[in-house]
């Protein structure tokens, strides 16, 4: 069972993240984040989807989301040379005495207090999963009050790109 | 030129090649309804939606046109989910288009509102929801091509009340695929070369033929390929009429309720060839027992069908008939030691079919087969026959000849009970000339018997024989083999006077009680210009056999 990250080009269409998760329910996989937002094309979104399964149920998958007519282009990113990040807001209490602890952590993470209070900070931190569990275990044993992850958002390393083809005209028949 | 919505839907149709459609009528399509008052289109006017959907099913089936269906939101709408998703499961390519309130009402629960595309997104092959009314035509053709190609199936189109009635600019458009479709039809052709090597030293191979073999019209190619290689032939009950049955290399069906040769081939053999068909858990019983000594090829048109249940060797994604010939223009004759190792297999295989032939005893009763052979005969075996589910289909299955391929009607996947009269109105509309009958249970016939007043309003002489057991037959049998004879709730003790309902809805009504009476109702039936009913009053506690029980190996067959 391991994790993988998969990358998915979609219609921008009303519906389409219906679909894709519907699938994904109906066929008992599990999705353990989710992220979706528009491309440099508008008529496209991007949706990174963080699944975990053994090879056969991730074979499954990555068919299954293929077979979605709305869905342009599936890449299983595992394996493959790639970036991925997330964004995490972590709400912290803040006493008194362990204000500065905190914010040597922060720094340490290249967080960002994005908020603050005389009993709280917001920290804003981005990385990879082992960065951001990292950071968290760190920051636990001072009190953390509230979380909010983005989901991964990941894309593969060098000069290729995803490529979309736009829609293919036919001659009527 | 400026057309409302609701005429360039009529327009688009006509243009698709779509000469009948299905439907029912109600207060979110009447604009549509009033454009087909004056268009060349054949309605045929249901008592039900899920007939509505069923006939389209049925037409689809026979004629391999698209299935075209009309209804009003709301419960118009929901009374279609069951026919989308039986035709879904068995790959029927249908155009759906339902009514919705409109646009600005939507999402306010307003009268007769359902979210109809939401509740059928898993059973579609896709669905819209036209927000305005320049994107209705492209919509329709991007639906009706998907319909029809790649793995067929349903494609639902649902239509806002206003949206019918607002005029725009309108020019039948260009055919445009959706960027993200692209089915693979070729066959690799490294996988090619790869089958060609298994065959080469294949002494006990199998052909396990499905649906996908009549929905790509593979069937002469199957038959070419076959006799070619000197390979026996098994098929699933989608792919029943892909082979001719009478022909020497048939084994008829495997499966749950597949012969005992059929089974015990596929047990035995050393290579199987699954073409079109999807390694259903009703065909392969426990799964690792399935064909446990066989190198196995599968050839599918859709990559999720591949290593979804049963891991196979080979697997070549592509257009069965593509690949089929692919596969016949390399294919070297058998070398002369395979061959004769071909020759012993078949003739093995003929030993277990004389051992175990398919039989019934005959009694004071009418026997369901006799009735089922019987027809068989009277047609001689050259009708559609569609079925209800159940025993019926069964037997249908077992005891009717299919020489041709869509020939045989019949829900597979879903196993709908109620499919069988409207799809059999649906076939007649596609074929008026031909003999069309459903065979059907007491049980099954009453879900959709509606749909007789169906067949006398449109003049579809549709032919349904009963197969009267007065018990859910089908369950009976589980309750009798599994759950100690206790019979809870399957049996049928009040259903109406069979010959009398069909005279109520103005069709004819026969009824047969006596093993004697069988050929002579069935005779008189067919020289009948109407629809008829024959009911047959047959033995009530008669089983299906072979059977294997759920979850066991498909050589451990039941006797019966
Ligand atoms: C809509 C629906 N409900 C329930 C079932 C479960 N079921 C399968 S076979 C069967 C019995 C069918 O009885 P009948 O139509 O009389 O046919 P027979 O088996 O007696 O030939 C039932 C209830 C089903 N397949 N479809």
């Amino acid at each position: 069972m391991r994790k993988h990250t998969i990358s998915v080009l979609v219609e921008n269409q009303f519906g389409v993240l219906a679909k894709v998760a519907g699938m994904f329910s109906a066929r008992g996989y599990n999705i353990e984040s989710l992220s979706v937002a528009e491309t440099l094309d508008p008529t496209i979104s991007r949706m990174t989807i963080v699944t975990r399964g053994d090879d056969p149920i991730i074979e499954q998958i990555t068919k299954h989301l293929n077979k979605l007519v709305p869905v342009i282009k599936v890449s299983d990113l595992t394996g493959t040379p790639h970036i991925d990040r997330e964004m995490a807001l972590i709400k912290v209490e803040a006493k008194e005495k362990n204000r500065a602890e905190i914010l040597r952590i922060a720094e340490i993470f290249r967080g960002k207090i994005v908020d603050v209070s005389p009993t709280s900070f917001v920290i804003e931190v981005t990385g990879d999963d082992e960065k951001i569990t990292a950071f968290l275990a760190l920051l636990k044993p001072l009190g953390i009050k509230e979380i909010g992850r983005s989901g991964k958002v990941a894309m593969g390393r060098g000069p290729k790109t995803a490529g979309v083809e736009p829609n293919g005209e036919k001659e009527g028949g | 030129m400026k057309k409302t919505g609701a005429q360039i839907l009529v327009d688009c149709l006509v243009k698709e090649g779509v000469d009948t459609i299905f439907g029912y009528p109600g207060g979110a399509v009447l604009t549509i309804y009033d454009a087909l008052y004056h268009s060349p289109l054949r309605h045929i006017l249901v008592r039900h939606e899920q007939g509505a959907v069923h006939a389209a099913d049925g037409y689809a089936r026979a004629s391999g046109k698209p299935g075209v269906v009309v209804v009003t939101s709301g419960p118009g709408a929901t009374n279609t989910v069951t026919g989308i998703a039986t035709a879904a499961m068995d790959s029927s390519p249908l155009v759906v288009f339902s009514g919705q309130v409109n646009t600005p009402l939507i999402g306010n629960d307003a009268f007769q509102e359902a979210d109809i595309v939401g509740i059928t997104r898993p059973c579609t092959k896709n669905n819209y929801l036209v927000k305005d009314v320049k994107t209705l035509a492209p919509i329709i053709r991007e639906a009706f091509y998907l319909a029809r190609t790649g793995r067929p199936g349903p494609v639902l189109i649902d239509i806002p009340k206003d949206i019918q009635a607002q005029s725009t600019d309108y020019v039948f458009p260009r055919q445009v695929v959706p960027r993200g479709y692209h089915p693979t039809y070729d066959g690799h052709p490294g996988q090619i070369q790869r089958c060609l090597e298994l065959l080469a030293t294949a002494e006990r191979p199998v052909l396990y033929v499905g649906g996908g073999v009549i929905l790509s019209g593979a069937a002469p190619e199957i038959l070419k390929f076959a006799e070619a290689e000197n390979i026996p032939v098994t098929m699933t009950l989608m792919g029943l009429g892909g082979f001719p049955g009478s022909h020497r290399l048939s084994l008829g069906m495997l499966g749950m309720h597949g012969t005992y040769w059929a089974n015990l081939a596929v047990t035995e053999c050393d290579l199987l060839i699954g073409i079109g068909a999807r390694f259903d858990d009703r065909v392969t019983g426990k799964i690792n027992e399935f064909a446990p000594l066989a190198k196995k090829v599968h050839i599918d048109i859709d990559p999720t069908s591949i290593s979804k249940s049963v891991k196979v060797h080979l697997p070549i994604v592509g257009d069965v008939k593509h690949v089929l010939r692919q596969l016949l223009a390399d294919a070297p004759r058998p070398r002369a030691e395979i061959a004769r190792a071909r020759q012993k297999w078949l003739k093995r295989i003929a030993e277990w079919k004389k051992d175990k032939p398919l039989s019934y005893r005959h009694g004071k009763m009418i026997k369901p087969q006799a009735v089922v052979e019987a027809l068989c005969r009277a047609t001689k075996g050259d009708a559609i026959i569609t079925t209800e589910v159940g025993q019926n289909q069964m037997w249908t299955a077992l005891f009717y000849e299919f020489n041709h391929p869509r020939q045989l009607i019949t829900s597979g996947g879903l196993g709908t009970m109620g499919f069988g009269l409207p799809a059999a109105i649906g076939a007649q509309a596609a074929f008026p000339g031909k003999t069309v009958i459903d065979i059907a249970g007491d049980g099954s016939i009453q879900m959709n018997i509606q749909e007789l007043a169906t067949a006398v309003q449109h003049k579809l002489p549709v032919k349904v024989a009963i197969l009267n057991n007065g018990f859910l037959g089908m369950v009976r049998q589980w309750q009798k083999l599994f759950y100690g004879g206790r019979y809870s709730h399957s049996r049928m003790d009040v259903s109406p006077d069979f010959v009398k309902l069909a005279e109520a809805y103005g069709a004819t009504g026969l009824r047969a009680q006596l093993p004697a009476e069988v050929e002579p109702v069935i005779a008189k039936a067919l020289k009948t210009k109407g629809p008829v009913i024959m009911d047959f009053v047959v033995e009530p506690e008669e089983d299906v056999s072979p059977m294997v029980p759920a979850g066991e190996a498909i050589n451990k067959m039941i006797l019966l």
